[in-house]
C-alpha cells in the first residue's frame, strides 16, 4: 500500500552520470559571467538581475559574547552595505563564527545591538533571521542526509503550505539552479551528493528563501579550485543584484579574490578593517597572526632510502559498492613524502584506508617494508610501524569525551610503559601526556580536559603527537591541515617534514595544492581511483595538477576558455 | 478458508492495540525521543479507561480519559528528557515502572466496595464488533470488516499518519528533527516545541492502545493486561522502519501469532502452553536480529539519526 515511499529504500537510485560533466562546463566560465549554454530565453529573462539599490544592510554594534572561559566576541562593530562582499578573516577561535552565529540567531549576544536595513532587529532564532532575509551556509552543512534536495530546500520555510507543492518547489529549484549555474538534481538524496554539490544545495536554499544577506562560513574549505571559482561567480552575481555577503575565512588568497572589504579579527576583537584593494596577503597574515609568517616550508635535501610501501594493482570499493580504487600502483620509500592530490571522492580516503587495513582490497597486493600486509587487520598493520592521521579527526581520530591524556595514550596503551598486563598505569599516561603537550605545544588547560573542548588545531596536534610517537616506518596523513589556521598549519607541515628528514615515509593526502608542492617530494594525482600523473614535486605546478585532478591528461586540451 | 478468515479476524483484533502504540511511538521516535515508558503508559491507559467505562458507561469518555492519561505520562517523559535533558532510557524505564505499579494500585483501589475495591473480575461496557454490510461477506478479506470501531479507526489513522509524516510541512519538519535537530533548528523549525508535541501525542496514542485491550480485546481489567505488549511495540517500530504505513504488517504478524497460539491451545495440542505463550516474544527477538542485519545492508533507512540524543543549541 504505502510502503516504499518517503525515505524508504526503493526510492534510492544512483546519481545521474551527467553530473561529472558539470565541473568541466564550470571551469570554462572563469570570468564569472552568467552561463549561456543550455539556458532558454525564458529562463534567462526570469533571472535577469533586479535593480541594485545601494545602502546599508546590516550594522552590528558593540557585540559581546562569552562562553565559559572564553570571550568570543569582545565589542565588535560590523557594517555591511548592499552589493558588497565582506571578508571576515581570523585564526580559529578568533570569534568569526560566533559573531555570525549571533547574526543568524543561533547564539544570543550578551550585549550589543543589530540593525537590519536601518531598523533595530531582535534576532532570537534562525527563523527571525530568515524573515529578515539573512541566511548562512554553515561550515558543516545544515542538510538532512536522508532527505532529498527539494525537501531540504523547503525545510523550515515560514509560509510553506501545510501540504507543500513539491512539484512547484522542484520547478523553482531547477529555475534557480539554471539562473545561477548551480546544477543539482532536486530528487537526489543529500547523502548521494558530493561535498561540492551539497554546497550548491546550501546556496540554493538561501536563494529560494530570497535571502539578501548571505553568510558563508569557510565555504571553500571543502571545495576544489574549480568549485571555488563557481562559488565566486555565484557570489558576484548576487552582489550585482544588490545582495551582500559575509565571507568567513582564514585563507588570504580567498580574501583577495572574493571580497571588497576585509575585517581582521583576533581574540574576539577587530584588529583591522580595510578595502581589499588596499592590502595584500602578507599584510593580512601579519594582522591575523600578529607576527610574520613563513609561507615556504624549509626542508632538507631529498634522500630516499629503502622501499617502505608498495601497492600493486590495488582495487577497492566504497560504501555504495562502487569501485573507488582501480588497479592502483604506487611506491613510497623512506625519507620521502608522497603527496596524493585529487578532488575529494576520487579514491584518496579509500587509499589511506586500504593501506591502514581499515578497508579490504578487492584485488592487488599491498606490502609494507617488503612484508605482504594485504588483508591484515589494522592492529597488525599498526604493529608493523604504520601510523594514521585520519581524515575525520573528530570521529575517527579522537574520542571527544575522553581526556587529552587518554587520547594521547590511545596508541601505546597496550604495552609498557603505559600498562602492565591488563592494568593501565594512569601515572605513566599523565607523564606521557605532559611530555607530548610540551613537545607539540598543544594548548589545553590540563591533560585531564576532555579533548572536544580543544580547538580543531589543537585536537589535530594531539593526534599528530600520538601518531608520530607511535610511528616507526610509515605515516599516513589524510588532510592533516584541513580546517586549521595558518599557525597550526605551519606547525603540522613542519612536523611532517621533520619526520621525513628523520627517515620516515609519509603518505600525504591533501586537497591543498600549495601544500603538496611545498611539502611533498613526489606528487601523485588521483582521478576516479586511478593515478593520472606521478612526478617530482619540484616539477609540479598548480595548473598542471589542477588539470589532472579534473581528469584531463593533456594540458590545454579542455581547459582553455 | 474459514480458518484463515477467523485467524485474520483475531489477528487484527489482537494487533489493533499494537498498531496504535506503534504509530504513537513512531512519531515520538521520529522527533528523536525514545520513550521506553510504553508498557507503563499502556497499563495506565487500560486501567483508567476501564474504570471510566465501568462507572460512567461511556466508552467515548473512557477513550478520552485514556488519551489524557497517556498524554500526561508522556509529558513527564518530555519534561525530563527535553527540558531537563535527562537520559531517555532511564526516564522511560522509570515511567514504565511507575505506570505498572500505579496501574496495579488503581486496579486494587478504584473498584466498588462490593468487589473489595478491586477492578479485577468486573464486567463493564465493551466495544462490540460490528459487521459492515456486504463488505464483511467478502471471502477472507471480509475479516477486515467484522471489527469494532477502534479497529475501523485504524483504516483511517494509518494512511493519515503516513500522509502527515511524508507529505505535509509538519511531517517534513518532524523527520528533520529526528534526523538532524541542529539543521532543523538552523532552518527555523521549532525543535523544542515539536519534540514536546510529538512525545505527548505519541503517549496519548500508546495509552489508546492500552485502552483497546481493556475495552475490546480482553474486556475488563486484570493485572499485567498488556503482557509485555509495550516492549513488543519497541521492536515493531524498528520492524516498520519508522514508517507508520508499515506498522500494520508487524502488528498483524504478532496478532497472527497470538491468534494461532490461541487456536492451537483450543484444539488441545500437546505443545505446552508456556511454550506457545513464549512465541510472540521469541519472534520479537528474531525480528530484531533480522532487522538489524537488514539495516546493516541498507545503511540509510535506519533509526532517526539523532534518536536518544538530548539537543541543546549552543553545545559543542
Amino acid at each position: 500500500m504505502f510502503a516504499g515511499s518517503g525515505s524508504g529504500g526503493a526510492a534510492r537510485r544512483p546519481r545521474p552520470a551527467s553530473f561529472g560533466k558539470v565541473r568541466i562546463a564550470v571551469m570554462k566560465d572563469r570570468e564569472g559571467h552568467a552561463p549561456t549554454g543550455g539556458t532558454t530565453e525564458a529562463a534567462r529573462a526570469a533571472c535577469a538581475p533586479e535593480e541594485a539599490p545601494g545602502g546599508r544592510l546590516v550594522e552590528m554594534r558593540g557585540i559581546r559574547k562569552s562562553f565559559p572561559g572564553v570571550q568570543a566576541s569582545d565589542g565588535v562593530d560590523l557594517r555591511l552595505d548592499r552589493g558588497e562582499v565582506l571578508a571576515l578573516l581570523g585564526e580559529n577561535g578568533a570569534g568569526k563564527s560566533t559573531l555570525m552565529n549571533i547574526l543568524v540567531g543561533l547564539y544570543r549576544a550578551d550585549a550589543g545591538e543589530i540593525l537590519v536595513r536601518g531598523e533595530r532587529a531582535s534576532i532570537g532564532s534562525p527563523r527571525d533571521a530568515s524573515a529578515l532575509g539573512i541566511g548562512m551556509v554553515h561550515q558543516n552543512f545544515m542538510l538532512v542526509d536522508t532527505m532529498t534536495v527539494a525537501e531540504n530546500v523547503v525545510l523550515g520555510i515560514r509560509d510553506l503550505p501545510f501540504v507543500p507543492d513539491m512539484a512547484a518547489a522542484k520547478r523553482e529549484i531547477l529555475r534557480l539552479s539554471e539562473c545561477y549555474n548551480l546544477k543539482v538534481d532536486p530528487d537526489a538524496y543529500i547523502w548521494q551528493l558530493s561535498v561540492g554539490e551539497q554546497q550548491r544545495v546550501e546556496i540554493l536554499k538561501l536563494l529560494y528563501r530570497k535571502a539578501e544577506i548571505l553568510v558563508l562560513d569557510e565555504p571553500t574549505a571543502v571545495l576544489t579550485p574549480a568549485e571555488s571559482e563557481e562559488l565566486n561567480a555565484v557570489v558576484k552575481r548576487m552582489k550585482g543584484e544588490g545582495k551582500a555577503a559575509v565571507f568567513i575565512t582564514h585563507k588570504m588568497e580567498e580574501v583577495m579574490s572574493f571580497s571588497d572589504r576585509v575585517m581582521v579579527l583576533r581574540k574576539g576583537k577587530v584588529v583591522a578593517e580595510k578595502a581589499t584593494s588596499d592590502t595584500d596577503p602578507k599584510d593580512l597574515a601579519r594582522l591575523m597572526v600578529g607576527r610574520e609568517i613563513l609561507f615556504r616550508v624549509e626542508k632538507g635535501p631529498f634522500k630516499p632510502g629503502a622501499k617502505v610501501l608498495e601497492l600493486r594493482g590495488v582495487s577497492a570499493i566504497d560504501e555504495r559498492g562502487l569501485p573507488a580504487l582501480r588497479g592502483l600502483d604506487l611506491e613510497l620509500r623512506s625519507g620521502e613524502i608522497l603527496g596524493i592530490a585529487g578532488v575529494a571522492g576520487n579514491g584518496q580516503r579509500e587509499l589511506a584506508e586500504v593501506v591502514t587495513g581499515l578497508r579490504p582490497v578487492t584485488a592487488g597486493s599491498i606490502s609494507i617494508n617488503c612484508v605482504d600486509t594485504t588483508g591484515k587487520s589494522p592492529l597488525e598493520i599498526i604493529k608493523s610501524g604504520v601510523a594514521h592521521i585520519p581524515q575525520d579527526r573528530n570521529q575517527v581520530g579522537a574520542v571527544g569525551d575522553m581526556s587529552v591524556a587518554s587520547n594521547l595514550a590511545m596508541k601505546g596503551y597496550r604495552a609498557r610503559p603505559l600498562s602492565a598486563g591488563a592494568i593501565l598505569l594512569p601515572g605513566k599516561m599523565r607523564e606521557l601526556a605532559k611530555r607530548l603537550i610540551d613537545l607539540f605545544k598543544i594548548a589545553t588547560p590540563s591533560p585531564e580536559t576532555r579533548i572536544k573542548f580543544l580547538s580543531g588545531g589543537n585536537i589535530q596536534k594531539a593526534i599528530l603527537a600520538r601518531e608520530i610517537g607511535a610511528c616507526t616506518s610509515l605515516l599516513v596523513a589524510v588532510y592533516p591541515s584541513r580546517g586549521l589556521d595558518i599557525g597550526a598549519t605551519e606547525s603540522v607541515r613542519k612536523e611532517l617534514v621533520a619526520e621525513r628528514d628523520r627517515g620516515l615515509a609519509v603518505l600525504l593526502v591533501s586537497e591543498d595544492i600549495e601544500e603538496l608542492i611545498s611539502v611533498a617530494d613526489t606528487v601523485a594525482v588521483l582521478f576516479e581511483g586511478r593515478v593520472m600523473g606521478l612526478f617530482p614535486a619540484a616539477e609540479a605546478d598548480p595548473e598542471k595538477i589542477g588539470a589532472l585532478m579534473a581528469g584531463m591528461r593533456e594540458r590545454g586540451e579542455e581547459t582553455t576558455p | 478458508m474459514e480458518l484463515i478468515t477467523s485467524i485474520l479476524a483475531i489477528a487484527l483484533r489482537a494487533g489493533t492495540s499494537l498498531v496504535y502504540a506503534t504509530i504513537g511511538e513512531t512519531y515520538t521516535e521520529r522527533a528523536g525521543i525514545l520513550n521506553l515508558g510504553l508498557e507503563g503508559i499502556m497499563l495506565m491507559g487500560a486501567v483508567c479507561s476501564f474504570a471510566t467505562a465501568y462507572y460512567t458507561g461511556s466508552i467515548v469518555l473512557a477513550i478520552l480519559v485514556a488519551l489524557a492519561v497517556g498524554a500526561a505520562m508522556a509529558a513527564i517523559h518530555a519534561f525530563l528528557t527535553i527540558t531537563m535533558r535527562a537520559n531517555q532510557v532511564v526516564s522511560g524505564l522509570s515511567i514504565t515502572l511507575f505506570g505498572s505499579g500505579f496501574a496495579s494500585f488503581l486496579g486494587q483501589r478504584l473498584g466498588p466496595e462490593s468487589n473489595n475495591h478491586r477492578l479485577v473480575g468486573l464486567v463493564g461496557p465493551r466495544l462490540k464488533p460490528e459487521n459492515l454490510p456486504w463488505l464483511s461477506d467478502i471471502p477472507v478479506l471480509g475479516a477486515l470488516f467484522e471489527q469494532d470501531i477502534l479497529t475501523y479507526a485504524l483504516y483511517v489513522l494509518i494512511p493519515l499518519a503516513w500522509f502527515y509524516l511524508y507529505k505535509t510541512r509538519n511531517g517534513l519538519n518532524l523527520r528533520a528533527i529526528g534526523e538532524d535537530p541542529q539543521t532543523a533548528d538552523a532552518m527555523g523549525v521549532d525543535v523544542f516545541k515539536a519534540k514536546f508535541l510529538y512525545t505527548i501525542a505519541g503517549g496519548a496514542l500508546v495509552a489508546l492502545g492500552g485502552a483497546q485491550l481493556s475495552l475490546s480485546y480482553t474486556p475488563g481489567w486484570s493485572e499485567n493486561i498488556t503482557g509485555g505488549r509495550g516492549w513488543i511495540v519497541i521492536a515493531l517500530v524498528i520492524f516498520s522502519m519508522w514508517n507508520p504505513a508499515r506498522a500494520i504488517w508487524g502488528a498483524l504478524l504478532f496478532g497472527g501469532i497470538n491468534a494461532i497460539q490461541f487456536r492451537l491451545q483450543a484444539s488441545g495440542t500437546t505443545i505446552p502452553a508456556g511454550f506457545l505463550n513464549m512465541l510472540p516474544y521469541l519472534t520479537t527477538i528474531l525480528v530484531l536480529v533480522a532487522m538489524t542485519f537488514w539495516e546493516s545492508l541498507s545503511k540509510r533507512i535506519g533509526a532517526p539519526a539523532a534518536l536518544g540524543n538530548a539537543y541543546m543549541r549552543e553545545e559543542k
